[in-house]
């Protein structure tokens, strides 16, 4: 796309766009401080609640299995659901219908509906319930999500450049190492990027599938809201958000520096 | 196809790695296994379960029991359900189209911008849903309400003199849908966009059309597949959405995807829940593949 | 692509950084566990640390947001669990469907303990099968400096004069009931025609109704974006303590009583570790540990005994609050919510067209 500077109005635009998404994180960090266990009024400055995060074992616990979780149900859907996206968006075989028909179900399923099904499943095949179950059911739902956004990406794919690659002596692997995946690149990181996005929030699929001893953070913040919410769980947001950003602002500076 | 430079062990004839290159089909089968594989054993035995339990009936204290019977579909049949149903598309329908219409001039700034930002613009976008959803919303509760951040702002700049009232009414419940629902039609239609080349544009300039032409004409044309992924990943998951116009729009409504999950928790009469699990899948199954088919979503396949 | 792995590196750092902050549940051998469900820190943590110092007995505690939610799951062949936390309208239901495994009182002679008004309740007559944590009743919270008049009935509610200033609760069963009581008819009644005319009943209360909220209606207490709001106890408490001018009152018709009551799943795979924290938990020192850190009542007469000398104060606080310490008025006509049986879908029927108004 073009290197030209984009119109002013585009600029502010984005500008407002970007303002609207980061509102509500700004106030969820501040209220992170928040003195008031309730949560609803500011109350005073405290940072108190970070160091009950940093003491509060069950919570980590959650953290890291719901990173654990969404980090091998990304990789694996994502890797699954390109297969599949170039398989439906550039093949014809028997039983393209259908197997186009499977891919968008877990998409149109309802949530209860899947989570009740899929634990009623691993009870009838014997599979205790446990962080392997929950990710093979993130596995489930993610795969589809990949495979649209890839397919939008090869949606008209130029294929001349990947038969010039052949013509010039290149077997298909290498032709797809090298030419088609490079150029559906922007098509799989947004992909992936979806599907970890999906993972990391996952309540009542991943809710009917836990086992005991096996429990995620949505699982635990959803079960606060009986009583409060602590700006505990702002604290936790708040860090994380913090860690993710601070590794992008290395990357861009990093990229910025090597151009 | 291939030549004879190409450094290959040497195929004996006939061998299923020469049928592998040789055939589209064979090629396309294999691509389409592992996810074929994996939704049939993770989806469709489910499916047929569920697909069972519509048949079945409720007993007295909401146990299953296995009493074949059509009644679970008969009871669908009731205005009442048709009214939700409908009221849940109208939610769709708007949450999917402001979508469009606020994530599309963002998607473009992105593709247009230095390829080295580009990541680094759509991580951002992602960021805040990396955080907890019922966070996100209380926060957007704390700034909605009576008295709460907007209004003490607005009333502080003296634009306002009273509470602008947002919050539990739809006007909050759409601004909580297209919030959570950006990302889904944002990144869609960032992939399409990001492959119009600059090469195009160009021509259609010199050929001599003002942008606006040039826009409507390549640029919008080229990231209809974009749009089409964007849809289908924000209208049918926002059918099924219920969370925000409850904490949002305070409950005071209910959508299809209330009364399936009612079906299963609180009534518990899950043959009735499945029953309208299939109905809702049925047609949402019908309206996509409708929709992606004249959308022209499948149509450059190799052969 | 750069970025992409900097961010994997990063985060496979942080999981190894966290798995060392984590605790370490997976080390135990099996005999050494109790399984937990329940809501999130429902039981205080020191009583499970007190309950693991004493026995040696580790405490998974895993959570569910809502009893259908538990009910559902268990309901659905998920096992694995030693002790969960259903209400008294929830253990009725399991009770019936089998769910629960009898309890072997001789293990829990600390049940002597427990105040006798709250044991042998119609869910469970003999307590064979629950043992009472916590109660509470459903009622009336307002903000004397807002609302327009002094609300003493369920009938007040439907005033104009509250428009869009109500918080109600969010279940079907308790707004229904409320409406039934307001007609003059029994709460859990499953009469259609007495039914339908809850339904156009409560269609009109739909103007006043702020929002609908079960989780949390003392937030629109303090924020006074709500004047009067029906509430759990506990809620009621939580907004007495930010704000002193919500008052607590069982209207006349008759406020509703719950039970939160810990039961044993059948096939619990760790039966004796699950009754050994049934008798702990019933000890006076450790029941106070509950009513110190959760605004709700306490069935454990012995424990409150205890608190009168270990926590005056916190004494004093519960037995003047209506919502910790009813009077004995509210007590005589508040009533439970009983399963109805077929009539359930009914219900469910009314509630989807009173919200679809």
């Amino acid at each position: 796309m073009s290197e030209k500077k984009p119109a002013l109005w585009l600029r502010l635009y984005s500008l407002l766009a970007y303002a609207f998404i980061y509102v509500p994180i700004l106030i969820l960090v501040i209220f992170s401080f928040n003195s008031q266990k309730l949560n609803i009024h500011w109350q005073g400055f405290t940072l108190a609640w970070y160091s009950t995060l940093f003491h509060d074992g069950q919570v980590l616990l959650a953290a890291r299995n719901t990173l654990m979780i969404a980090g091998i149900a990304t990789l694996v859907s994502t890797i699954i659901g390109t297969m599949a996206a170039l398989a439906l968006q550039r093949y014809h075989f028997f039983g393209y219908a259908a197997s186009e028909t499977l891919m968008y179900i877990p998409i149109i399923i309802p949530e209860v509906v899947m989570g009740i099904s899929l634990l009623v499943f691993f009870v009838l095949v014997k599979v205790s319930l446990g962080l392997v179950t929950i990710t093979l059911s993130h596995i489930a739902f993610d795969i589809p999500f990949v495979a649209l956004v890839v397919r939008a990406r090869l949606n008209g794919y130029d294929n001349s450049i990947d038969e010039a690659a052949m013509d010039l002596g290149a077997n298909e692997l290498t032709t797809f190492w090298r030419v088609t995946l490079p150029t559906i690149m922007p098509g799989v990181l947004s992909g992936a990027m979806l599907a970890l996005t999906l993972s990391l929030d996952d309540y009542v699929i991943t809710y009917f599938t836990a086992g005991p001893g096996s429990t995620t953070l949505p699982l635990r913040v959803f079960s606060m809201v009986r009583f409060t919410v602590t700006p505990e769980i702002n604290a936790l947001s708040t860090l994380w958000v913090l860690i993710v950003f601070v590794i992008l602002a290395i990357g861009q500076i990093a990229r910025n520096r090597q151009a | 196809m291939t030549t004879a430079e190409n450094p290959v062990i040497p195929e004996k004839r006939n061998s299923p790695l020469k049928l592998l290159r040789e055939s589209k089909v064979a090629q396309g089968l294999l691509l389409i296994s592992p996810a074929n594989l994996y939704l049939f054993i993770l989806m469709i035995l489910p499916l047929l379960l569920v697909t069972g339990l519509s048949f079945l009936s409720r007993g007295t204290y909401g146990q299953v029991e296995f009493k074949f019977n059509l009644t679970n579909y008969t009871r669908l049949i009731d205005p009442l359900y048709a009214k939700v149903l409908v009221y849940t598309l109208y939610v769709g329908v708007a949450t999917t189209v402001l979508c469009i219409l606020i994530g599309y001039p963002l998607a473009y700034f992105i593709a247009r911008a230095p390829a080295r930002q580009r990541s680094l613009l759509l991580f951002l976008i992602l960021l805040p849903f990396w955080t907890n959803f019922i966070i996100r919303i209380y926060a957007w509760i704390l700034i909605l309400r009576e008295g709460g951040i907007l209004d003490t702002i607005l009333q502080f700049l003296h634009l306002t003199k009273t509470s602008l009232n947002i919050l539990y009414t739809p006007t909050a419940v759409m601004i909580g849908m297209v919030y959570e629902f950006l990302p889904f039609m944002v990144l869609p239609l960032y992939t399409s966009l990001e492959k119009v080349e600059n090469s195009l544009l160009e021509a259609a300039a010199d050929l001599g059309a003002p942008p606006w032409k040039a826009f409507l004409r390549v640029t919008l044309p080229l990231s209809l597949p974009g749009m089409v992924a964007g849809t289908i990943l924000t209208f049918i998951p926002a059918l099924g959405m219920f969370v925000v116009p409850d904490l949002m729009g305070g409950a005071k409504t209910i959508l299809i995807g209330n009364v399936i999950r009612n079906q299963f928790l609180t009534a518990r009469d899950w043959p009735f829940g499945a029953a309208a699990s299939m109905v809702l899948l049925i047609l949402t199954l019908v309206f996509t593949l409708y929709y992606t088919r004249k959308a022209g979503f499948s149509e450059d396949l190799l052969i | 692509m750069k970025t992409f792995r900097l961010i994997s590196t990063m985060f496979l750092l942080a999981l190894i950084l966290s798995a060392c902050a984590g605790s370490s549940t997976a080390t135990q051998p099996a005999s050494k566990v109790m399984n937990l469900y329940g809501w999130s820190d429902y039981v205080p943590t020191q009583l499970l640390s007190d309950f693991t110092a004493a026995t040696g007995i580790q405490v998974n505690y895993d959570t569910y947001s809502s009893n259908e939610e538990m009910l559902a799951k268990l309901q659905a062949g998920a096992s694995g669990y030693d002790l969960v936390i259903p209400s008294d309208y929830t253990v009725g239901i399991m009770i019936k469907q089998n769910m629960l495994e009898p309890l072997d009182m001789s293990k829990v002679p600390n049940f002597a303990n427990l105040d006798p008004r709250f044991i042998g309740r119609d869910y469970d007559p003999k307590n064979q099968y629950s043992i009472p944590y916590q109660w509470g009743t459903t009622a009336l919270a307002y903000d004397s400096t807002k609302v327009p008049f002094i609300p003493k009935s369920w009938a007040d509610l439907w005033d104009p004069r509250f428009k869009g200033h109500l918080d109600v609760l969010d279940d079907e069963r308790e707004m229904i009931g409320i409406t039934l009581q307001m007609l003059g008819y029994d709460k859990n009644s499953t009469d259609p025609t007495q039914l339908t005319q809850a339904e156009t009943k409560l269609i009109a209360l739909l103007p006043n109704i702020l929002k609908f909220n079960s989780d949390n209606p003392e937030n629109e207490l303090i924020s006074g974006e709500a004047w009067a709001a029906v509430v759990y106890n506990g809620n009621a408490s939580l907004a007495y303590q930010s704000d002193p001018k919500i008052v607590y009152i069982c209207p006349t018709e008759g406020c509703g009583i719950w039970f939160d009551t810990l039961a044993i799943p059948k096939g619990a795979p760790h039966k004796d570790a699950a009754l050994a924290f049934l008798n702990f938990m019933l000890d006076p020192k450790e029941s106070v540990l509950i009513t110190e850190e959760f605004p709700y009542s306490s069935p454990n007469a012995a424990a409150l005994t205890y608190l009168k000398s270990s926590n005056p104060n916190l004494y004093a606080a519960y037995m003047a609050f209506p919502g910790t310490n009813p009077p004995d008025v509210f007590l005589a006509a508040a009533k439970p919510i009983i399963d109805v049986g077929t009539a359930t879908t009914l219900y469910d029927k009314i509630w989807t067209e009173i919200k679809s108004h």
